[in-house]
């Protein structure tokens, strides 16, 4: 069974979510990949405001291919998401709940999620095709300069993910592999 | 002696990084199909679906079957008895910068590894040049995404090391990977040789036909062992658990020094793509 996930993400919704759990993302998300960060979190420091609401928001960890003449975008998959473990947590703290990626995080990560109470979510690595058909809409708001690593809003409807790790630090990278094993 | 023209290499390197990206090879598309069927596993199966119709919408659709488009890395096999009217280096840059651009494929270089400027136009491609007999030259295009590339290791080993220090570490890198390489994957090594040209071999492989083993039976019998011991850990499409973690191991090989056995594994993701044209 899917369940719904919608933005703004609320700490409820956070809340009910398991690792394992299929989901459906409905709502606007932002993306953000390596160099994206590096510039958000330095804008932070030098005091400055993000050009984004991240507060019960989601980032999504791609680089899209440029669209097609009548796309609204080109395939969007998931990048692996340890590049940005460095930035994360102070993005977590700052009222960032979810983030859609692929692959492991840090133990810093996780336990910034725990604190926090924010979801990590994987989308399918590579199935950039498939995915692009969830994304509705799609404008660049910020770093243009960075080519496929600006900043875009995207409104998604139904995107499909998994819930890899949950609010309470439970991993499906760990927990599938042991139950595989198990069969 | 037959003369081509490097307008001809332009159009050729332009035409195999669109198909490339586009359009999953036969093999590929085989192996993930055949695991589909064979896997137990609910949430693994699901996944494989689901590849398995990214593929298709990328071909019908004529997009790239992944965002990341990759560097694009151009084997050549030139024939001695060709000459070439005009310089060949720029005429593949220029079939990639072409590609790229009329394909709507990602660029994804930036000029230089620390100070990060994207190139806008995907080249430099990173090209490979052999020299071979006779009058034709073979171009193959293989877009490589760094997810993968990423979790790609090299080691030096001691020649007491034997065949057990490589299955060991082929097994340590896939098991470091886990997950953040996109699984299933497919692991090429290359043994002997040097420090480089272990790194080109283990490239090359992952050029080699999924359901085609090394020659030597000594080595396809390691390239099974190996495929089955991945898939016995657990990691799955994904990462999420399963039977699927690799969908071949692909071993190459060549003479080395007396005192080394360097071995290196490179990773590829399951959107393994290259496509060959020969003139």
């Amino acid at each position: 069974m899917k369940k719904k996930v919608e933005i703004p993400f609320t700490e409820e919704q956070a809340l009910s979510l398991e690792c394992g759990d299929n989901v459906f993302i409905s709502g606007v998300i932002y993306t953000g990949r390596d160099a994206a960060h590096k510039r958000m979190i330095e804008t932070i420091e030098q005091g400055n405001e993000l050009p984004m609401n991240i507060k019960d928001g989601m980032m999504y960890y791609v680089g899209p291919a440029p669209e097609k003449p009548g796309q609204v975008i080109g395939s969007a998959g998931p990048t692996t998401s340890y590049r940005m473990d460095s930035y994360a947590p102070k993005l977590l703290d700052m009222g960032l709940r979810g983030m859609i990626g692929k692959g492991k995080r840090s133990d810093e990560v996780i336990e910034s999620m725990i604190k926090n109470k924010a979801v990590y979510f994987g989308a399918i690595g590579g199935a950039g095709a498939l995915l692009a058909k969830s994304i509705k809409k799609s404008d660049i708001i910020a770093y243009n300069d960075l080519g496929t690593e600006a900043i875009r809003r995207l409104e998604v409807v139904d995107l499909p993910a998994v819930v890899v790790i949950d609010s309470k630090g439970r991993n499906l990278y760990e927990e599938g592999r042991k139950r595989y094993l198990s069969l | 002696m037959r003369t081509i023209k490097a307008d001809l290499i332009t159009k050729t390197v332009r035409d195999l990084c669109i198909d490339a990206n586009y359009n999953l090879p036969d093999d590929v598309k085989d192996a993930i199909e055949k695991q589909c069927e064979k896997e137990p596993f609910d949430i693994a199966k699901s996944v494989l679906e689901q590849i398995k119709e990214n593929y298709c919408i990328a071909a019908e659709d004529s997009v790239p079957i992944c965002q990341d488009t990759g560097l694009a890395c151009v084997f050549l096999k030139i024939g001695q008895d060709v000459h070439v009217e005009g310089g060949i280096c720029d005429a593949v840059n220029k079939g990639v910068r072409q590609g790229y651009e009329e394909g709507f494929l990602r660029k994804s270089c930036v000029s230089d590894p620390i100070i990060r400027k994207n190139t806008g136009d995907n080249t430099p491609a990173i090209i490979y040049y052999d020299m071979v007999d006779g009058e034709n030259i073979q171009i193959t295009v293989a877009p490589k995404g760094f997810g993968s590339e990423n979790m790609s290791q090299i080691k030096m080993l001691k020649p007491s090391d034997g065949i057990e220090g490589i299955k060991d570490f082929i097994l340590k890198v896939v098991e470091d990977a886990g997950p953040n390489p996109c699984p299933p994957i497919i692991v090429g090594v290359g043994i002997g040789g040097t420090f480089d040209k272990a790194a080109l071999m283990a490239k090359q492989a992952l050029l080699r036909p999924l359901d085609v083993r090394n020659e030597n039976p000594f080595y396809a019998d390691i390239e099974e062992e190996m495929l089955h011991k991945i898939n016995s850990l657990g990691i799955g499409p994904q990462g999420f658990g399963g039977m699927t973690t690799a969908l071949a191991v692909n071993i190459e090989t060549m003479p080395t020094h007396i005192a080394g056995l360097p071995c290196a594994v490179n990773i590829n993701c399951h959107v393994t793509r290259h496509k060959t044209i020969t003139l």
